[in-house]
């Protein structure tokens, strides 16, 4: 594949991780932060957002597993993961928390308990796209390309 | 080197002295990470803290420390979290009103929620402003206004953003 095939392809799977509404605005504000003194600093925050995350899942079910719940300590690891998600645009992360803080404050197990699934879905779902998405970044500058602004 | 601050292109060019200095506290690391990005580009020295202790350590108001003038430490403006384990930026917010060496400093508070009360808390408290997360390029910009040295007024020329 030449450049310019490779900087469409790359152009395409990031338009379509918007449409599906995988990532918001927000994501193209950290794109537009990047530059040459900071070439990667989108995969870096990117990055801590994954490490952050995993913890926070990994709290999450730990936390509901418990005999007795701490409603309390579930909503604020939901607040955080939130917060970073929303940080990085991450859309989908984001709503499935705001879902998942409603059902924290009703003291609502089942509903906590799909919550959690519904967040670990769409997080590895953007986690694997993402991932692909600086893949494909990789190798438009492996072949000497410049990456493509988000119009 | 141009020391003009009417002109925003020339923030790249501003010695070590002439950059304001901020201070930004939030426990989470993606966001530490993006405020300090957002604000070196704008042109700001950037100190994080994780949380509201390591904070007031920094402005040298920690336990068993003796208070430093500001002069020494040159923060222009605080950006705190609201919502942070231990101490809120709240809590952060009174402390710093409440000493007379810091007092004068901005401070912003920032949350990624929309609560009429915490917001009125805040502002009755002495913030400066009370921003929304996820914080944007173009916010972080309308807070240059408020970073002018200490001791230098505004003399209205400072830039608001391009």
């Amino acid at each position: 594949m030449d450049v310019g095939q490779l900087q469409t392809r790359f152009v395409d799977y990031r338009k379509s991780m918007f449409c599906e509404g995988l990532l918001d605005s927000q994501f193209i504000q950290l794109q537009q932060l990047q530059d040459e003194s900071n070439p990667d600093f989108v995969v870096e925050v990117v990055s801590l957002f994954f490490e952050d995350s995993e913890k926070l899942l990994n709290e999450l079910s730990k936390t509901l597993g418990q005999q007795t719940i701490d409603f309390k300590k579930v909503d604020a690891h939901v607040h955080q993961l939130k917060g970073s998600s929303s940080s990085i645009g991450a859309q989908r992360v984001k709503n499935a928390c705001i879902a998942f803080r409603n059902y924290c404050e009703e003291e609502n197990i089942e509903g906590c308990l799909r919550c959690v699934q519904q967040a670990k879905q769409e997080y590895f779902l953007v986690k694997g796209k993402l991932e692909t998405l600086f893949r494909l970044e990789q190798q438009i500058v492996v072949a000497g390309g410049v990456i493509p602004m988000v119009e | 080197m141009a020391s003009s601050s009417s002109s925003s292109s020339s923030s790249k060019g501003l010695d070590e002295e002439e950059r304001p200095h901020v201070l930004a506290v939030d426990d989470s690391l993606v966001d530490r990470k993006l405020i300090e990005r957002l604000l070196t580009n704008c042109a700001c020295k950037v100190t994080t803290a994780e949380n509201g202790q390591r904070a007031l350590e920094f402005l040298g108001l920690g336990d068993g420390q003796h208070t430093v003038d500001n002069s020494d430490l040159k923060v222009n403006l605080i950006i705190t979290d609201y919502c942070m384990p231990g101490m809120t930026g709240y809590e952060l917010l009174k402390k710093v009103k409440e000493s007379s060496n810091l007092r004068e400093i901005p401070v912003v508070i920032v949350s990624s929620e929309n609560v009429p009360t915490r917001i009125n808390k805040c502002l009755e408290e002495g913030a400066q402003e009370f921003m929304l997360k996820p914080l944007k390029q173009s916010d972080v910009k309308k807070l240059r206004y408020y970073m002018m040295r200490l001791g230098q007024p505004c003399n209205g020329m400072l830039c608001m953003g391009r």
